[in-house]
Order: structure tokens, then C-alpha cells, then sequence
């Protein structure tokens, strides 16, 4: 590695496996001053990516119909021809993180034999889960067992039984089987497999940077397949398809958040929903994110992650007690039971008549998770050095799994309770299934519970604070990225992917464009399974030789 | 008059300090006081060092090579931050207490607009921090 500063010095002795490359981090950024403002960015990949984003939404805007119909037409194209290779792609990740647990190489510790963790165990869970699913647990968790357990429309998993007739009326016999499938086929979406596919890219971005000494990007993941190469233009494709994903992924789920928050907004105090509630929202959200990212990874992100697990623990634990905790929690019982039995046919891709669940659902939210895996792989990586793999894999897929399951028996449990109880008039099923209305979902659960109105509002701010916290952490990991991997880039570059990730939010909610961005990222979710299963590989070599060498 | 003099130094940039390093070299001369090197990294690779260790062994030699260069005594102090972006002046505040230093010596930018949003790190260590603090501009 080059330096000017003190040559001859050695490398640190016998804890870590270096890689040696002539690539010296930051050589091909540009570093200036814009007025009184400093950066230091990386060319092209920072400067092809804004382009680029400007690009897709210029076109979003200019032709929204040939955009929405275009990606409307490829996204469900690829997930319906594709499922095969999502399910068993999946199936893949979560069997080669299990066995990293067990296998000799677990013991390899991120960051070198000597590394310490970097952050105690509540505030590293805190970040893993306000970055990686947050916000999906809100709109979700009452969502998906609810649809799951009475859809009318054929897509039930693994075809099982409806609870209700045509007419609305309580089938009890089928009750019991249709509630068991609903959490099995919800918590199949929501533990292992999710889990396993952002420890298996912040696993590689973590061991690449933290042990073999290569800068904090996702193209460093690509090193043992491309060597050299990866400097080149294929690390600058890989990382600005990187931010692309990121980016869009991150500005319409801000967007179409904000129609969420406004929907509930409304549904509970009749605040108007229209498009300037919804920019003022994203204007809101953008604010308290860029406060967030100019406070830093522990002033402000740290904190914040902390506050929302705080407040939706505090949710969770009122749904439990005011559910009737013993029911619930023999739900999660239940739930954990009828995961394990029925995981395996849920994740067999072949021979399957519920193509509907399969493809409409499955494939659906693999692609959803594995383009959201280089954004939330790559903020894992940066606050898990210090942990063994063993301790890594363990912590990144088995407890949030646990986790994710307790939280949908608790709320998809108490809405199914709801269901069963009142088939004429809950809320839940007259929002879910009567009249589909996804993002009042959680709201009409709520309204079935004592303290509606305080809970509701907390529901409002949770919504809110959720997409605060991916949105610092975003545009964390788009500015590290774009600066060449490094992490101490002037402070004025967050503050732009932040602000843009707002405006490029504003642009597409008022001129139309959401859908078809989002389901564009979504379609990146086929070629990133590809690199996925590359990178398995990349992490069994660097592992291994890691453990030769030290 | 001073014990310890404290020079916070950027490794990627040192070119760019040689008026900083000299002042500070003839202000220990001058009070034979030893220079305490304090640079900060990030846990991430970076441009000077894969790792933290190695970081604070190239920033050991380099205090090495100044005190030769000068004649002075020299150490190093290397900082880990999470976020070096934004924790910057916390950490060079603490470290003015943890090498015991009374007077810091260090490089800092003309004033400009940006200060009124984000004030420099010099700036900042001369506002809040116990120690002198000797601005080299």
C-alpha cells in the first residue's frame, strides 16, 4: 500500500489476512471545494449515480405511463418466471449461514483475532432492526396474517382452507388450520430467510473491509472473483447499481410512506389526505434525518434507532397485555411451531398449486429484501466489527427471526383475533379483505383495543420515526459509498443524498412515478441474486483462507 | 511555561501542515515541552491503514520521525472514532485531557461562510477546550 508519510512501516502481525493490492482507498476520488463547502468523492461512481437518478426520474416524470406500464410489465414478469430461482436462492442463503454457525470458521472474528465489538448488544439490535425491516413490521404485521388467513382471492398459502363463506359467515371448523397457516406463511417472509440474505452481504462487506484491509463498499465483496478488476468498471457498475437500488428504494418507500402516515393520519383524526400533507410529511421526515446524519452514527442514528425500538416495544408489549397475553403469547407458541413444520414446504419451489402466494408474495418480497440488502448489509457491516462470525450470523438471523415472529403473532394474532370474534364488524377484516385498504390495516387492529386513540398516534409516530431511521442510515451508506468507502467524507455530502433522497421522494409523488421506480428497484432484486450466491462463495474462500493465515 | 503541546495532524494531508508541525517543533524547543502527535481513524480501512493498529503504528513513526527531524520529543496518540465525520472535535477535546496536554498547536483553514454553519475543528477546540490553542493558518 502506498504511502508518503512513513514507508517501511509493517502491517499488523498474525491477527488479520490482509489482502495486498496496489489500490490505495480514495486514489480515485476528487477532492475540491464548492464556495466555502469541502468533498471528496469518488469518479465516476458518485457522479454517474446522480446523473443516472436525475435520468430515471426525469423519465418517470416526462412519460409516466410508458414508464409505469414498462416496469409494471417486468416486475411481476420476473418474479413470476423467476420464483424458482428466488425460493431457491433463499433456501440457499439461510443453509449456508447455518452452516457457518456450525462450522470450524465461525470462529473468525470480524475485524481482526484482537477486535473488540464496537457496540453493545442493545444498540447494535436497535440499528440492525430499525434499518432492516422496520417500517415493514408496521404496515405488515397486521396486514399480511389478516390477508393471509381470509383472502378471498385464491392466493392462500399452500392453498389452505378459508375460515369464512362467500356470505361473510364463521366456518369454525376451518378456523384453526387457516390461523395456523396465516402465521407459518407470514413468519416465512419475516424470519430466516430475510435474515439470511442481509447476513450474507453485510457478512462480506464486513470480513473485506475489516479483515482483508479493502474499503467499505460493495465491489470490495467482488475480489476474489474479479482481483484487480474490481477497481475498474466493474466496481463502478457494481456500486453505482448499488446506490441506484438504495437510493430509489429508499426515496419511494418515503413516498409511498408518507401516503401511509396520511392515511392514517386521516383514518384517525380526519386530517386531510392530499399531496401537500404528504410533502409536508416528507419534508418532515427529511428534516429530522438530516438532523439525525449530522449528529453522526452515535448522536443521532444510534439514538434514534434506540427511541424507535423503545417506543415500538412499548406498542408491542400494550397489544400483548390488552390482547390477553396468555392467548398471545401461546400464539407465538404456535407460531414458532407452525413455522418449523411448515418452512420446508413453504420454500419448496416445485410442484406447487399456490402460485397466487408463491410468486404473488414470495418471490415478490425476496426480490424486495435482496434489493434492499446492499443498503442494509452495508450499514450492518459498519456497526458489526468486532463480533466472531459465529456471534454475527447467530445475532443477524436467529434473533431477529424470533423476534419478527413474536411481533406478528402478537399484532397478526390480536387482528385474527379481532376477525374471528366480530366477522360482521371488525375493522380489521372490513380494511384487509372486505374492502383492501393495506395501509389502514394496523389503525383498524388498534381500534379493536382499549386507549385507541393513544396507541393510534403512536402508530403515526412510529410510522414516521421508522422512516427516519432508514432514511440517516440510507444516506449514510450512499455517501460512504459514493466517497470510495470512505467514512469520514465531508459532512456537506450526506447532507445532499439526504436532501436528495427527499426531493427525488417530492418529484415523484406529486408527478406520478412511484410505482414504477419501485417496482424497477424491485427488478433489481434478479441480478443482485445472482451476485448474492457469488458472494457465498466469496465468503467461504475469504473465511478460509482467513483462518489458514491467522 | 507549557508542559505538553498537542499537534492534531490529518496523515492523508501532511503536505499540507509543514508551517504546523515547524511552529509546534520550535514551541517545544522553545519550552521544552515534548509534542504529543494526535491523529483520528475511523475502525474502517482507510487511505493510510487497513486497520486501527496499523493506523496507530504509521502515526507512532511518524511522531518518530518528526522528533528525529527536529531534535524534540515526540509521541503519538491514535483515536478510533465510529464517525470521524462527526465526532472530530469531541475526540480531539477529550484527547487534550487524556495526553495531558496544556497547549495545542494545529492547522486550520482562513475563515469562510461554512463556519457559520459548521465551525472549523480548530475553531471549536479554541472555543471549548481548557488547553491554549495556537491556530496556524
Amino acid at each position: 500500500m502506498a504511502d508518503e508519510t512513513s514507508p517501511g512501516i509493517p502491517a499488523p502481525e498474525g491477527d488479520a489476512d490482509i489482502i495486498e493490492t496496489d489500490y490505495e482507498i480514495g486514489q480515485d476520488n476528487i477532492e475540491g471545494r464548492v464556495g466555502p463547502f469541502g468533498f471528496d468523492i469518488h469518479n465516476p461512481v458518485f457522479v454517474i449515480s446522480g446523473l443516472a437518478a436525475v435520468a430515471f426520474v426525469a423519465y418517470a416524470l416526462t412519460a409516466p405511463q410508458q414508464a409505469s406500464d414498462f416496469f409494471g410489465w417486468l416486475r411481476p414478469t420476473l418474479t413470476s418466471s423467476f420464483d424458482w430461482f428466488f425460493l431457491l436462492s433463499a433456501n440457499v442463503f439461510v443453509l449456508f449461514c447455518l452452516l457457518l454457525i456450525v462450522l470450524p470458521v465461525g470462529s473468525v472474528r470480524l475485524g481482526g483475532a484482537e477486535a473488540t465489538p464496537d457496540y453493545g448488544y442493545a444498540g447494535w439490535f436497535a440499528m440492525l432492526f430499525a434499518a432492516g425491516m422496520g417500517i415493514g413490521l408496521m404496515f405488515f404485521g397486521v396486514l399480511e396474517p389478516a390477508y393471509y388467513f381470509a383472502t378471498p382471492w385464491g392466493d392462500a398459502p399452500l392453498g389452505t382452507v378459508r375460515p369464512f363463506t362467500e356470505e361473510g359467515a364463521l366456518i369454525e371448523g376451518n378456523v384453526e388450520e387457516a390461523r395456523r397457516m396465516a402465521l407459518a406463511a407470514t413468519s416465512y417472509h419475516w424470519a430466516l430467510h430475510p435474515w439470511a440474505i442481509y447476513s450474507v452481504v453485510a457478512l462480506a462487506l464486513a470480513l473485506f473491509s475489516y479483515n482483508k484491509g479493502l474499503p467499505l463498499s460493495i465491489r470490495s465483496a467482488f475480489y476474489p472473483l474479479l482481483g484487480e478488476r474490481v477497481w475498474g468498471w466493474w466496481g463502478h457498475v457494481i456500486d453505482t447499481v448499488a446506490v441506484f437500488a438504495t437510493l430509489f428504494g429508499l426515496a419511494t418507500s418515503l413516498g409511498f410512506g408518507a401516503q401511509q402516515a396520511n392515511a392514517g393520519m386521516n383514518y384517525v383524526y380526519g386530517i386531510p389526505n392530499n399531496v401537500t400533507v404528504q410533502v409536508i410529511l416528507i419534508i418532515g421526515i427529511t428534516a429530522i434525518a438530516l438532523v439525525s446524519v449530522l449528529r453522526g452514527l452515535d448522536g443521532g442514528v444510534k439514538v434514534l434507532s434506540e427511541i424507535n425500538m423503545t417506543l415500538a416495544f412499548a406498542l408491542m408489549l400494550f397489544v400483548l397485555l390488552t390482547a390477553g397475553a396468555v392467548g398471545i403469547l401461546s400464539e407465538f407458541g404456535n407460531g414458532l411451531v407452525a413455522y418449523a413444520r411448515e418452512v420446508v414446504p413453504l420454500s419448496n419451489p416445485f410442484g406447487r398449486e399456490d402460485t397466487g402466494y408463491m410468486q404473488g408474495w414470495t418471490a415478490f418480497y425476496w426480490a424486495w429484501w435482496i434489493s434492499w440488502s446492499p443498503f442494509v448489509g452495508m450499514f450492518i457491516a459498519r456497526v458489526s466489527r468486532g463480533r466472531t462470525v459465529r456471534e454475527f450470523v447467530t445475532c443477524v438471523l436467529i434473533i431477529p427471526s424470533l423476534v419478527c415472529i413474536l411481533w406478528m403473532a402478537i399484532f397478526g394474532g390480536s387482528a385474527i383475533n379481532d376477525m374471528i370474534a366480530n366477522p360482521e364488524t371488525s375493522a380489521v377484516k372490513a380494511n384487509v379483505i372486505d374492502n383492501y385498504a393495506p395501509e389502514l390495516s394496523l389503525f383498524a387492529m388498534l381500534e379493536s383495543l382499549p386507549l385507541a386513540a393513544i396507541t393510534s398516534t403512536l402508530g403515526v409516530i412510529l410510522v414516521i420515526v421508522f422512516f427516519v431511521t432508514s432514511s440517516d442510515s440510507g444516506s449514510l451508506v450512499i455517501d460512504t459509498i459514493t466517497a470510495g468507502g470512505k467514512v469520514d467524507a465531508p459532512v456537506t455530502q450526506r447532507v445532499f443524498w439526504c436532501t436528495f433522497e427527499g426531493l427525488v421522494a417530492i418529484a415523484l409523488l406529486i408527478g406520478g412515478g412511484l410505482g414504477a421506480l419501485q417496482a424497477m428497484v424491485i427488478s433489481t432484486g434478479l441480478p443482485f441474486t445472482v451476485i448474492l450466491l457469488i458472494i457465498c462463495w466469496a465468503i467461504y474462500k475469504g473465511l478460509s483462507d482467513e483462518r489458514r493465515k491467522t | 511555561m507549557f508542559k505538553k503541546i498537542m499537534t492534531p495532524v490529518d496523515l492523508a494531508h501532511v503536505e499540507t501542515l509543514q508551517k504546523t508541525l515547524q511552529c509546534a517543533a520550535d514551541l517545544s524547543g522553545h519550552y521544552g515541552a515534548p509534542v504529543v502527535y494526535v491523529a483520528v481513524t475511523a475502525p474502517q480501512p482507510s487511505k493510510i491503514a487497513h486497520t486501527p493498529q496499523e493506523f496507530a503504528q504509521k502515526l507512532e513513526a511518524f511522531a518518530k520521525e518528526q522528533g528525529d527531524k527536529h531534535g524534540i520529543a515526540a509521541e503519538s496518540h491514535a483515536i478510533t472514532s465510529r464517525d470521524p465525520t462527526i465526532d472530530l472535535d469531541d475526540r480531539l477535546m477529550k484527547a487534550v485531557e487524556e495526553t495531558g496536554s496544556d497547549l495545542v498547536v494545529m492547522a486550520t483553514h482562513p475563515p469562510n461562510f461554512s463556519d457559520y454553519i459548521w465551525p472549523s475543528n480548530g475553531g471549536y477546540l479554541a472555543e471549548h477546550s481548557k488547553a491554549s490553542v495556537f491556530l496556524v493558518r
